[in-house]
């Protein structure tokens, strides 16, 4: 069971920059394109764990800070000739609000 | 808009390089239809011989197969041959009646072997070495028959007798003149290439001059004009190639030996026709090796892509022979003339000969026989016309040997093992890209860097891996060409964008963009922060900086470490510090539990293990103990090094720390290409390290010593010597001058050492030392940007700027 959650307004986010979104068990980076697309992906670049959030977003790809790893925001997929995955989740924009599909208990307190 | 038809007669290496070049540019703006007369997708033609020797399959020298077609939306005509061109209708039509409209048409129809018009040439076995299909005659024929003769020693008969004589055929190279490769070697060189070919099995008949070819049906012998015979039951022809122009003609197409097009590849007759590849003459010269047609595929690609910036201006060719276990390498004027010198090393036992012609002090050309490894660097040298007199001494003992590469001087690439580390950043062996090399079909230094990681970081064993390149693809390896585009969105240098910026001030990133034809909306990271700096740098006052522009470390204003954490290392002047300052950093150390602490080679303190979000609360902390940002993270004035100085130290002569103190207040905050360092010494026993940085001070007795270009990192280098002055201001006038003329002048990510190197100490002298107006130009305008980058960032962003860059979103129900 998933629930669409809000997260931040678009004009929170920098175009061709990040926010990052931390819950009780994930951090997640969101990404706002030139064209006000807006991806979220999981923090950590399937390379070595990079934080997604901190690199640079050109088109709908970012280039991981750490080694340069290229991933597609869309899909989550690193590009060639590397190779792996990113977990995505889906977004939508409603009224200039940003909200994510995530799992209950990723957010909850732990009680 | 309408989709054009581009039509491509010729399915070979140049024309298919052309449509994958045009793809990558604009992948949308063509129909595009291939005509090709041989049966088979797209082969690397150059590796044919090794395909003879057995060493490779034909599958695995495939460049393109069926399923790179559909994929691209491209009809591809296999087996089908053009016979004639309506220019009128613009339509090609094939023998088999298939036709097909145009509105741009590229001829690759390429060239054939010459064939002697001798005496029963016409008969059966006797071939040319051209294509897949005389590589299967030859096959077939050791098969069954004992005797092949080549006819030709040049370089590529000398490959199809070596593959013959590995088939097990008893081979006999026919050669006209009395030595082998006329054309690539000089006579020692290619006495030493006969003897070791003939140690193999090869029989050679020099200076011999065929008058027939014998024989019923089939060949038996050849008969030479000495009356003179040998027995043959298969002949070569490897005298030449010429290229196919008789469908060019046929429709009208002006051609001398070749089909004569313009610097941008159109044939001179038809606009709308482009011509490229061995059927081709450009300025006069008809090239037969592969360099140059990837050359012009790029530029006619660009121009079918309507980019129009382009030019070829000819290629200048090296050769190798792909005869397994023969190193061999020529380039350029390899003769000499009055006008030339030569540095010749021969050393028969081994079997090594290496001449190198100069001439004032340039390389004209180079053979060597034996041990090529560095055939690919003496090439470079002699495209980019390098000043070779620094080592002269040494040049015939290779690049390896000046310690260019950063590795053991005895490593020598071909003579490595497969487990040899080629990349130590990366972990990557010979072997490793060498297999990456020739399984994925690579030819350029970009693509092993993609598949391989080797020289993707730091960049140090460049040369090895260009060496790797060379020595495993032979001939077909086209060095990295002289002007580099800044990246892979846009065809333009950096050093047209510089001046692109200053000329039509273009004050934007969209601009720029717009303006140089970019390929991509937002740019990649390399162009981006690259821009972003030149218009800081050009336009200090008035344009913005753009955060996203930079790389995280800019942005955050700290180095990320592998963790995710960050580093922060407060400036501390000329490495100066109180104990109440000492004090103070201990306590915030405490505060924020930093887990590490360490001093830094530039004689600062380094606290490790920061999250992000601590960062502005602790640089708040700094910033009243009345510390600012120490810029260890930026493309920008690092530290200022000193040693103890007169104010101490018995062998002083000036008080350079103090003198250290004053430069980094005048510098400190400005952005550069890359990062810059500054020392200074109190005396010449230069404690500080002044003669590997950027801009080092030596202080002597009777003034200051300026020195400039070091760099003590992955290749050391030795500053070079700018000039003696008499006092503190002189030294901050002439520092403030040099850094805003490499600000202006290097390419981004391009440090002192690379950049002085590349336009030589001169230009600098004349700027900084000679010309006394630019001088103060150049220190004028490095003040005014000055006032504008002294702002500290830790303070702004302590102060609430760019807040959401540091505050995570926390989600919790």
């Amino acid at each position: 069971m998933t629930k669409w959650i809000e997260v931040v307004e678009l004009d929170h986010i920098p175009v061709l920059g990040s926010r990052l979104i931390k819950t009780r068990t994930k951090s997640i980076a969101v990404f706002r394109s030139t064209d006000n697309q807006v991806f979220a992906i999981n923090d950590a670049c399937p390379h070595k764990k990079g934080p997604l959030s901190q690199g640079i977003m050109h088109g709908t790809t970012v280039t991981c800070p750490l080694h340069n790893w290229k991933l597609n925001l869309a899909s989550g997929e690193v590009l060639a000739p590397d190779q792996g995955c990113a977990n995505t989740y889906p977004v939508k924009i409603v009224e200039g609000k940003i909200y994510l599909q995530l799992d209950p208990e990723s957010f909850k307190d732990a009680e | 808009m309408l989709k054009e038809h581009l039509v491509l007669i010729g399915n070979g290496m140049a024309g298919v390089r052309t449509l994958e070049e045009l793809l990558k540019l604009e992948p949308e703006r063509y129909h595009i239809t291939v005509f090709g007369e041989e049966p088979y997708g797209n082969y690397n033609r150059i590796m044919l011989s090794p395909v003879l020797a057995s060493e490779k399959t034909l599958e695995q020298i495939m460049l393109n197969d069926d399923a790179w077609y559909a994929e691209h939306g491209i009809i591809l005509h296999k087996g089908k041959k053009v016979e004639q061109i309506n220019r009128l209708h613009r339509q090609v039509i094939a023998t088999d009646g298939t036709t097909a409209t145009y509105d741009r048409l590229i001829i690759a129809t390429g060239s054939t072997p010459f064939m002697l018009p001798l005496v029963g040439a016409n008969k059966q076995g006797v071939i040319g070495f051209r294509d897949i299909n005389d590589v299967n005659t030859m096959l077939a024929a050791a098969q069954h028959y004992k005797n092949a003769v080549v006819i030709g020693g040049g370089l590529l008969g000398l490959e199809a007798a070596n593959g013959l004589l590995k088939q097990g055929m008893n081979v006999s190279v026919v050669h006209i003149n009395d030595t082998l490769m006329e054309r690539q070697l000089d006579k020692p060189a290619a006495q030493l290439l006969q003897q070791s070919l003939e140690a193999r099995g090869l029989k050679f008949l020099m200076q011999a001059n065929t008058a027939e070819i014998l024989g019923n049906e089939r060949v038996t012998g050849v008969r030479f004009k000495d009356g003179s015979e040998v027995l043959a039951d298969l002949v070569v022809m490897a005298v030449g190639i010429k290229p196919n122009i008789a469908l060019a003609q046929s429709c009208g197409l002006y051609c001398e030996r070749g089909i004569v097009v313009n610097d941008t590849l159109q044939t001179i007759t038809d606009p709308k026709i482009y011509a490229i590849g061995e059927c081709v003459q450009h300025r006069g010269i008809a090239y037969g090796l592969v360099a140059p047609l990837f050359e012009q595929a790029k530029v006619a690609a660009n121009h079918l892509a309507k980019h129009g910036i382009a030019r070829y201006e000819g290629t200048v060719t090296s050769t190798k022979l792909k005869v397994t276990g023969i190193e061999l390498f020529s380039a350029g004027d390899f003769i000499g003339n009055e006008q030339t010198e030569e540095i010749v090393f021969k050393d028969a036992g081994a079997g090594t000969y290496k001449k190198i012609v100069l001439q004032d002090n340039q390389i004209k050309g180079a053979v060597l026989y034996g041990d090529t490894v560095d055939g690919s660097w003496y090439f470079q040298l002699m495209k980019d016309g390098t000043d070779i007199s620094a080592f002269r001494d040494t040049l015939l003992f290779g690049q390896a040997h000046l310690g260019d590469s950063g590795h053991n001087p005895d490593t020598r690439v071909a003579t490595l093992p497969d487990t040899a580390e080629i990349c130590g950043c990366n972990g990557v062996c010979k072997g490793d890209i060498v297999k990456a090399i020739t399984e994925k079909k690579l030819f350029t230094l970009d693509e092993v860097r993609a598949h391989t990681k080797a020289s993707a970081s730091c960049g140090s064993c460049t040369g090895l891996v260009e060496s790797l390149l060379a020595h495993t693809l032979g001939g077909e390896y086209s060095a990295t060409p002289q002007t580099k585009p800044l990246c892979k969105c846009t065809d333009a240098t950096h050093d047209d964008i510089r001046q692109g910026i200053i000329k039509y001030a273009l004050n934007t990133m969209p601009m720029v963009r717009e303006y140089f034809n970019w390929q991509t909306p937002d740019g990649c990271p390399s162009c981006r922060n690259a821009l972003n700096y030149y218009l800081l740098c050009a336009f200090p006052n008035e344009y913005e900086d753009d955060p996203q522009s930079r790389f995280i470390n800019e942005r955050a204003h700290g180095n990320i470490q592998k963790d995710g954490t960050y580093s922060v290392v407060p400036r501390m002047f000329g490495g100066l510090c109180t104990a109440q300052q000492l004090r103070d950093i201990a306590d915030i150390a405490d505060k924020y539990q930093v887990p590490e602490i360490k001093i830094t080679g530039g004689q600062r303190i380094d606290m490790f293990g920061i999250p992000k979000e601590q960062l502005p609360s602790m640089w708040r902390d700094l910033n009243e103990a009345g510390f600012v940002s120490g810029h260890a993270y930026g493309k920008a004035l690092r530290t200022v090094k000193t040693c103890v100085g007169s104010t101490w130290c018995r062998f002083g002569t000036q008080d350079s720390t103090g003198l250290g103190v004053k430069l980094e207040e005048l510098t400190w905050g400005s952005w550069m290409p890359h990062k810059f360092k500054i020392a200074v010494s109190g005396c010449p026993r230069n404690c500080a390290e002044a003669t590997i940085k950027d801009f080092g001070v030596v202080c002597v007795d009777s003034g200051y010593e300026l020195h400039v270009g070091g760099n003590g990192g992955i290749k050391v280098r030795v500053t070079d010597l700018l000039c003696k002055v008499d006092t503190e201001e002189q030294v901050k006038e002439y520092c403030g001058a040099f850094i805003q003329l490499y600000r202006e002048d290097a390419h981004y990510l391009e440090r002192t050492a690379p950049w002085i190197e590349r336009v030589g100490l001169e230009k600098i002298k004349q700027s900084i030392v000679n010309d006394v107006p630019q001088r103060h130009a150049l220190y004028q305008r490095f003040l005014i940007s000055q006032q504008t980058a002294q702002i500290d960032p830790w303070q702004q962003i302590a102060n609430g700027l760019r807040a959401n860059e540091f505050t995570p979103i926390a989600i919790s129900a």
